[in-house]
């Protein structure tokens, strides 16, 4: 029998000297350290890399993401923290994915409801509004992202309410909402905490489900020592957490109204459902006396069981998690409270009237087509310029504002991994190719892009002058200097080495090799 | 059977040894291959940044070349996808829409309609990591992509078994995109090349020799990316180790 010595131990200290043995931002709980990937590191010694910050947005002139993303990626500790943590969201999607066998069929299931919906919005939209009054819900319509700011500010004026606390919502997002509330004095307390990091910051959110997921956690630091005094060197996770629910439950508590957006609104019940995973809507909607939903009008789906289909299928698009923390039906109001809902266009009939894209208003906003886009993980949702980015932006955004957002649908390779993880089927990268073909046909391109196109489509449509023109860009490569070849005007050489021409074309050798006419 | 060879313009212009691969290959099957000399592109390029109308004159030149073959036939899945699933420009006569349901990639047409069972010629003792284009693998559905729930299934692995000696070794995202794109690679060339760099480098952590792949355009966008940030891997198309290319 063998007896196994042990080593003798290694001391910690004399193995990694870096190390320090005791942390001062430890937060201990019964006794024992809170103990997570993030919560266990240790704040960086160095100084922080700087938050590289989004487009840069010049009214309506054409957002230039590249240029966004080129900085992105020139900070490398962001970029390589986004791209692996949105990776790990992909993975433990497809894991969720491969736990359920019918997961395709949710899918075209999920996807044929929001048809079926889309196509008979008229009636749900109606049916939905009888049941929320039937409920003692005020039901409110907006046309547009200015009626929906007024008609909340109207609300809010009505009851005397200068506070509001609210919960995530895109479609608030869309209408400039936080910024006009301040333009009229009341005050937006965002209850989610990636949100209110973003609000903090004076930032839109960079992701419909995790807004603050181009931050590293020294950039929370930084915002929440200018905002709310904590330690600037300390990038503990629970540090930063507990030190942002200390600043602000207070102003949850002593608000005057509550605001959440909506996922689902069930026309049959005219039941409101959110999904959360900080349970940030429920205080939103039941601390105050007074909850206003803001619903965007594609949310709607027909029936309570509908809801089942997209429950399954949205955290475990959205986050790999089997469901999200809370989903939360608010039907009516509490006693000696008040409920609004305010449904919202902003757009959306018209899109829903345009052939080609209409079907992007099934999405239910789960964000996996931004978790699995190579492009949106090395660029930053910031580099968008706009309230939806990532693929789905890509096709949402340009019916907001063509012009502006004329550039975006060329931020992709076509891959189509969008496509495949969309949760409603929505055909994303075929869009994306529409929308290229959409744009050229509205002269929404740059003229140089024009004149280069007209230019290819001639030399290749014309193959003498194509077999000419081959023949002498080779000759003209493999004998200029390097410098010549690598400078600012060159793209592809800016960053990637530039093939060196074969001696012969494949067209050459054949008529060496194979004779014949040519 | 009579073969027409498509070879699109940068595997003419830049890696001519595929084009003649490939023609060699369908050769030793005993096919009648021609090469069309007034060939020179499908299309893609124009119409994939939108400019369909621009694409025209060049569709309608590739339709002229390729009608009247059995198949028509290229080492290149995403020509094969424009001409198969787009090329929408011209008007769509029955010859055209002959000539582009005709139309094959490579590892489509030695597995689905030449029903390949062996490669006796090719042996390739490297350890290889494969690429599959987005096209082929998203569009022309070559093989099992992660992002469905469906079983498991690959084309051009299958072929390659079929290679004496080869080696094969997995990345850890074997579907992601390299970041070639086409005019996205130039239009932006940060986050091409970046996407490039994280590719080469994902196929080298694998332990790979080699990459290889259906498609030159993103073989040519990785080796330049690989050559930037020096990343000691080779490339080579699958037309080239299935004609028994050995390195």
């Amino acid at each position: 029998m063998n007896t196994v010595t042990k080593p003798p131990r290694t001391d910690e200290r004399q193995l990694h000297p870096e190390h320090p043995t005791e942390d001062p931002h430890t937060i201990l709980h019964n006794g024992r350290r809170l103990d997570h990937a993030e919560g266990s590191s240790r704040p960086l010694k160095s100084r922080p890399e700087p938050q590289p910050r989004g487009a840069k947005v010049h009214g309506n002139r054409p957002v230039d993401q590249a240029e966004a993303a080129a900085r992105f990626i020139a900070s490398p500790e962001h970029e390589k923290m986004h791209d692996a943590r949105l990776w790990d969201l992909r993975q433990k999607r497809d894991r969720e994915m491969h736990a359920i066998p019918e997961w395709e069929d949710l899918r075209s299931l999920a996807s044929a409801i929001k048809e079926h919906t889309l196509t008979h919005l008229d009636h749900y939209l109606e049916q939905f509004e009888a049941s929320a009054q039937a409920n003692g819900v005020h039901v409110h319509w907006a046309a547009d992202a200015a009626e929906h700011n007024r008609t909340v500010h109207g609300i809010l004026k009505d009851h005397g309410a200068r506070t509001l606390i609210k919960s995530k919502s895109m479609l608030t997002e869309e209408c400039g909402f936080r910024p006009y509330m301040a333009s009229v004095g009341i005050e937006v307390i965002e209850t989610d905490l990636g949100e209110r990091i973003q609000e903090l910051d004076n930032e839109d959110p960079s992701h419909v489900v995790v807004p603050a997921v181009h931050k590293l956690r020294t950039d929370v630091a930084k915002v929440f020592s200018e905002t709310i005094g904590t330690d600037p060197d300390n990038s503990d996770v629970h540090y930063l957490a507990e030190a942002q629910r200390t600043a602000t439950r207070p102003l949850i508590l002593a608000a005057d109204a509550g605001m959440t957006g909506c996922n689902f609104a069930v026309a049959e019940t005219g039941t409101v459902a959110v999904c959360t995973n900080e349970g940030n809507a429920d205080l939103s909607a039941n601390v105050p006396k007074l909850h206003i939903a803001s619903i965007g009008i594609e949310k709607l789906i027909p029936r309570l069981e509908h809801l089942a289909v997209f429950v399954r299928l949205l955290s475990r698009s959205a986050l790999g998690s089997p469901l999200t923390q809370y989903t939360s039906h608010f039907r009516g109001p509490r006693k000696g409270a008040e409920m609004h809902i305010v449904l919202v266009d902003n757009g959306r009939s018209q899109r829903l009237a345009m052939h080609q894209f209409w079907t992007s208003l099934k999405c239910i906003r789960c964000g996996a087509c931004m978790n699995t886009c190579p492009v949106y993980r090395r660029s930053g949702g910031l580099s968008y310029g706009a309230t939806y980015s990532g693929p789905i932006g890509l096709i949402i955004d340009p019916t907001y504002n063509a012009r502006k957002f004329s550039a975006l649908p060329f931020s992709s390779t076509l891959n189509g991994s969008c496509t495949n993880v969309c949760p409603v089927k929505i055909n994303i990268h075929e869009q994306i190719y529409a929308w290229r073909r959409e744009l050229v046909r509205q002269h929404e391109v740059p003229f140089i892009k024009t004149a280069l196109m007209k230019a290819a489509g001639e030399l290749l449509s014309h193959p003498a002058a194509y077999r000419a023109a081959i023949g002498a860009a080779n000759a003209v490569l493999a004998h200029l200097p390097r410098f010549v070849i690598y400078n600012g005007l060159n793209a592809w050489g800016k960053h990637r080495e530039v093939p060196t021409p074969p001696k012969q074309t494949f067209h050459s050798w054949y008529r060496s090799n194979r004779g014949g006419a040519s | 059977m009579r073969i027409g060879l498509f070879i699109p313009c940068f595997i003419d212009a830049y890696a001519p040894e595929v084009g003649i691969a490939t023609l060699e290959l369908l050769e030793r099957f005993g096919h009648e291959v021609v090469y069309p000399r007034d060939q020179t592109c499908c299309g893609q390029p124009m119409s994939n940044s939108g400019y369909n109308a621009e694409s025209a004159a060049t569709e309608a030149l590739f339709a002229r070349n390729f009608s009247g073959f059995d198949y028509i036939v290229a080492p290149s899945g995403s020509c094969v996808d424009h001409v198969r699933t787009k090329f929408d420009a011209i008007e769509q006569t029955p010859e055209v829409l002959e000539v582009r349901s005709r139309t094959r990639e490579l590892v489509e047409f030695l597995h689905d309609i030449q029903k390949v069972d062996a490669f006796p010629w090719a042996t390739f003792p490297h350890r290889v990591s494969w690429h599959s284009s987005c096209q082929t693998l998203r569009t022309l559905r070559h093989e099992k992509m992660s992002e469905l729930s469906e079983p498991f299934f690959s084309k051009p692995l299958d072929l390659l078994t079929k290679v004496s000696g080869i080696e094969l070794v997995e990345s850890s995202r074997p579907d992601e995109c390299c970041g070639f794109g086409g005019t996205f690679s130039v239009f932006e060339e940060f986050v091409s090349a970046k996407m490039g760099y994280d590719k080469v480098s994902d196929h080298a952590h694998a332990g790979a020799e080699y990459i290889v792949s259906a498609d030159s355009s993103c073989l040519l966008h990785q080796k330049s990316c690989a050559q930037r940030i020096g990343v000691p891997v080779k490339f080579i198309h699958i037309a080239q180790i299935l004609n028994g290319a050995n390195s």
